[in-house]
């Protein structure tokens, strides 16, 4: 009996770790659809397909034999690039329009990069190389890989300088200040264009490295990667309060946890249900999120 | 090749979608509550129907007894699964019941998947052929007459004021719940009837066939005929499924290139002409060539 006590905490804690893992992933995904709506109020559709961006530019550097740490912000900057001239080209002149009518659109660029993806560099998923030699760590009966611990680290890293960024810089106040409100942020002298270029621009580059941190856990990438897991990362966000940062992140990780022990202790193939399920509970329960607060709307 | 056995399963194609596209137009173009879960209903009513077709269809029967009892069965579960889905999600508002209903909808999927006695992710084949041309569009007559007796009734005025301000039509006694409920569910059940007729169309059907790309497909549709009129979605509909045969003239390479013209084709669309090609009117001879009536002399 106490056997199987040990075992199964055993197992826990190895589901734990996992989904710390997974969910750092989707933590830096969510950052960037939370910092984006919580500027124009726009679900970012295409976002996931930033980071399917990131992560084939972090594969081509790495088939390139660059290393892990010169690839990795060269990822970043690839996908914040192609996020600000998306969004200059289509969300800036869409965003008078409505809420659905963005929406509409960006759900037409999340299709367009996929498909110009699909087109462009085969539907086949692409092998990952090793960037690193991978080994695997003891903690005692739990196991730890090298990539795990890499992208727990390089997680950590990020949101300590997103942190620093946006609560102690100068454009970081202005941020601030036009996610607060636009209009008077804008009559205050902010140039607000391109604080939210410089928004997407961050958010992307977050996506991209989560994109290649996933091409090396996973040891594979493809033009599709970006659909699920981008869906999943907005649902991290809602359910830790969209707009609220520190709210992605653990929305992030008890989406990541969450699957992992679903995973572990029931059956594989709902896996993808499960952060659906926790998206329509917690919009029913508690719309504002985790950390949220909730707003009604006025007449 | 004949051209008869080229044209016939695309114009069922088209039936089959102008039935997917009025639907979702009664939901996202009258009643302005944005789903994006359509594909979903689909699946379930042609899972429904072709089970009943597979598992239960008793075989004295004749084929379009068997096809309407089908029919009937997918709309009850499609509505059900549309009330399911409708009453806890229409709650919510603009993006958020977007992307709640694109969940619901995968998750069907993902649920249909899992199941093996349908085949799971092998597909459900064997299904009987029964529908033609003949029932499919019988049905769409029937369902363009339908809603265009409900628009212009009071449960329609009703539906088109939640669409053009929820907080107003409350003001004015509108039962917002109950009318948005109401538009939702038949708008599911007619997704579900096309999957039935779907399914005994091609004979098999694979979860696959009902991805959240279809439902991105089906709103284009009612995007480009315009949303909230019920021509606008039988013209998208009809355009849409024969838009990829006609690529298919310039060479494999345009045709493989679909989805990026498609994709293209909504930005451009949102960006240059929101409303589509209708707008909310209805097509309308007297509109073209005004009539004067009464005082001429």
């Amino acid at each position: 009996m106490s056997d199987q006590v040990a075992y199964f905490f055993q197992d826990l804690g190895q589901y734990l770790i996992n989904g710390i893992a997974q969910g750092s992933i989707y933590a830096l995904v969510a950052l960037g659809y939370t910092m984006v709506y919580g500027i124009i109020r726009l679900i970012n559709f295409a976002h996931g397909e930033f980071y399917m961006v990131g992560a084939f530019v972090g594969l081509f550097l790495i088939q390139a034999h660059l290393p892990f740490i010169i690839a990795l912000p060269c990822a970043m900057l690839g996908s914040g690039l192609l996020a600000v001239t998306v969004e200059r080209l289509v969300y800036r002149p869409i965003r008078k329009a409505g809420k659905i009518q963005a929406l509409i659109t960006a759900l037409g660029v999340s299709l367009l990069l996929q498909y110009l993806g699909q087109n462009l560099l085969g539907a086949d998923p692409r092998p990952f190389p090793d960037a690193l030699e991978n080994k695997t760590y003891m903690m005692g009966p739990l196991m730890i890989s090298k990539i795990q611990l890499i992208i727990i680290v390089t997680t950590v890293i990020l949101m300590g300088a997103l942190r620093y960024l946006v609560m102690y810089t100068k454009i970081g106040k202005a941020m601030r200040a036009t996610s607060y409100n636009l209009e008077a942020a804008e009559l205050m002298g902010i140039d607000t264009n391109k604080i939210i270029s410089f928004t997407f621009f961050v958010g992307a580059a977050l996506a991209g490295a989560a994109g290649v941190l996933v091409g090396m856990y996973y040891n594979t990438v493809e033009p599709m990667m970006g659909m699920i897991p981008g869906l999943k990362a907005f649902v991290a966000a809602v359910l830790g309060g969209i707009g609220v940062i520190p709210g992605a992140v653990l929305g992030g990780l008890v989406l990541g946890v969450a699957e992992n022990l679903v995973i572990g202790f029931w059956v594989s193939t709902y896996r993808d249900a499960i952060a659906f399920a926790i998206l329509i509970i917690i919009l029913l329960i508690r719309p504002a999120g985790l950390l949220g607060r909730n707003t009604r709307e006025k007449v | 090749m004949n051209l008869v056995s080229y044209l016939g399963p695309l114009l069922q194609n088209a039936g089959v979608f102008i039935i997917l596209a009025l639907g979702l137009n009664l939901i996202n173009g009258i009643a302005g509550q944005f789903s994006l879960g359509h594909a979903g209903f689909w699946a379930v009513g042609a899972y429904v129907g072709a089970s009943y077709g597979v598992f239960f269809a008793p075989a004295f029967l004749p084929d379009f007894v068997n096809l309407l009892i089908s029919n009937v069965l997918a709309i009850i579960a499609a509505s059900i699964a549309g009330i399911l889905v409708g009453v806890p999600c229409l709650r919510l508002r603009g993006d958020y019941l977007a992307i709640a209903t694109l969940g619901f909808g995968e998750i069907i999927r993902i649920i249909i998947n899992n199941l093996d006695v349908v085949g799971g992710p092998r597909g459900f084949t064997n299904i009987p052929h029964w529908s033609n041309l003949f029932w499919i569009y019988l049905w769409v007559v029937i369902c363009v007459v339908m809603l265009a007796n409900l628009l212009r009734g009071t449960h329609g005025r009703a539906i088109i004021s939640i669409r053009e301000d929820e907080i107003a039509a409350a003001a004015m006694g509108v039962n917002t719940t109950k009318y948005k409920t109401l538009a939702f569910v038949i708008g599911a059940g007619m997704a579900g009837l096309a999957g039935s007729l779907f399914a005994h169309a091609q004979q098999f059907i694979h979860p696959s066939s009902f991805s959240f790309m279809w439902s991105v497909i089906i709103l284009l549709m009612i995007i480009l005929g315009g949303m909230g009129s019920m021509t606008g979605a039988i013209v998208g509909a009809v355009f849409l499924t024969f838009l990829p045969e006609f690529l298919r003239l310039f060479g494999e390479t345009v045709s493989e290139w679909r989805m990026v013209i498609y994709s293209l084709l909504l930005i451009f669309l949102m960006l240059l002409r929101p409303q589509g090609i209708f707008g909310k009117h209805e097509f309308n001879l007297k509109r073209l060539w005004p009539v004067k009536t009464g005082d001429a002399k």
